[in-house]
């Protein structure tokens, strides 16, 4: 693995959670995040955001493995069960690796 | 003759029906709903600014006391009656114990177009019953014991942008009063009619949605949503009556106790009880209570006001 080599998770859920989600990111430590509205399909039926009840986000966040690791796995048992959420991660190559290394203060 | 608001609910509904692609922009559509949250809270705010806080307080009890017991009477009906579960039941009683703003603006434009005058201060009640129907909703899923998160759920209820606004225009219109809101008026107030209008218009493209979820629950929730509004409507009436308010406060009160939330009961729902279906209580409250209160059920209530009024 070279040494700029990150993982991005990719959450897309209901814009209801994003509270909850934005929470659960700063606890594990990760430093940023980028949130999108977005519209889909899914398992639980059209979801194009034409308002509040039936919106989408897309939140994106960057970091060292076992930390994006740690996330995914607090989000799959918390969330998965009851509210449309899908993850996925990959392996990106990023230009500033010292931005998304470690974790920020996990006191919060 | 059919108010012309209806009409471009119903022209939004046919829209969302023959799969038009027609929508307002999500901006748009919040904007409009803030001016009608904020026309709404003012118009009340400045009727607040003239009674005496005292002579509210038994009518402020009373309402806030109906928000709890009308849930308390549905959630068994749709637990044993209706087979749901008990998420589901307590997330439906708590949708139609609290109100729906935009069938309150439907019924305020209907007693106005026909010159039927009513207590001012109306406004109040919709944030009153707003809130306690959640509590309770929330209770009767999880029991007292449970490890809801309080504070979660007070910030949602208190912070989402229905109450917020309603109760940030009444407040406004308190401290401003009639003289200071004048300059306003031109936005909020000779403008409403022509904003409900669109916002009703989405209201149908958001109904049409429902319709076809509407068919995957079977025939019990076409008539719970029918039949509960119309009984909760004679319990709200009957309560404005014994509370002294005009044959138009008597209608409204009826109409706040029929109308089932869309958008602050979900939305606190969602966060408090995920386990809850929420296409099966908005099917229910946004594919069938709302068209049937603001097509027939504010006609409906207007005459059992009168009647009880004529008594």
């Amino acid at each position: 693995m070279s040494d700029n080599q990150r993982c991005l998770l990719t959450i897309v859920t209901e814009s209801a959670l994003e509270n909850t989600v934005l929470k659960t990111l700063s606890s594990f430590g990760a430093k940023g995040y980028t949130i999108s509205d977005a519209r889909g399909k899914g398992s639980r039926g059209v979801r194009n955001a034409g308002w509040d009840a039936s919106a989408n986000i897309r939140v994106e966040v960057l970091g060292e493995t076992a930390m994006i690791e740690d996330i995914a796995q607090h989000l799959q048992n918390n969330y998965y069960e009851n509210y449309a959420m899908i993850l996925f991660m990959q392996d990106v190559n990023v230009l500033r690796p010292d931005k998304f290394s470690g974790r920020s203060g996990r006191n919060d | 003759m059919m108010d012309p608001i209806v009409l471009f609910f119903l022209f939004g509904l046919l829209a969302g029906l023959l799969r038009s692609e027609l929508r307002l922009p999500a901006a748009v559509y919040d904007f409009i709903s803030i001016v009608l949250l904020l026309a709404i809270g003012l118009k009340g705010g400045i009727e607040l600014a003239r009674q005496p806080f005292s002579e509210l307080l038994p009518q402020i009890l009373a309402v806030l006391l109906l928000g709890f017991i009308l849930p308390l009477l549905l959630f068994p009906l749709l637990r044993y009656l209706g087979q749901f579960s008990r998420a589901d039941s307590a997330s439906i009683a708590a949708h139609y114990g609290s109100v729906s703003v935009g069938t309150f603006a439907v019924a305020v434009s209907y007693l106005a177009s026909h010159a039927i005058a009513f207590e001012e201060h109306v406004p109040l009640f919709v944030v009153l019953l707003e809130i306690p129907a959640i509590l309770v909703g929330i209770v009767l899923a999880r029991g007292l014991t449970s490890n809801t998160r309080w504070g979660e759920v007070a910030h949602e209820v208190f912070l989402g942008k229905g109450i917020l606004l309603l109760v940030g225009g009444l407040l406004i219109g308190w401290a401003a009063g009639p003289e200071g809101i004048t300059p306003l008026k031109p936005l909020f107030f000779d403008l409403f009619k022509g904003i409900l209008a669109l916002f009703l218009m989405e209201m149908g493209l958001i109904t049409a949605v429902q319709v076809g979820s509407l068919r995957r629950y079977g025939p019990f929730l076409l008539i719970f949503g029918i039949t509960v509004p119309m009984a909760s409507a004679v319990i709200g009436g009957l309560l404005g009556w014994w509370l002294g308010l005009s044959v138009g406060g008597t209608t409204i009160m009826a109409v706040l106790a029929a109308s089932a939330s869309y958008i602050a009961v979900p939305a606190a729902m969602r966060i408090s009880v995920p386990e809850a279906n929420p296409t099966l209580s908005l099917a229910a409250s946004l594919g069938i209570t709302f068209p049937f209160n603001i097509l027939i059920g504010i006609p409906l209530y207007l005459s059992w006001a009168e009647i009880i009024h004529g008594l």
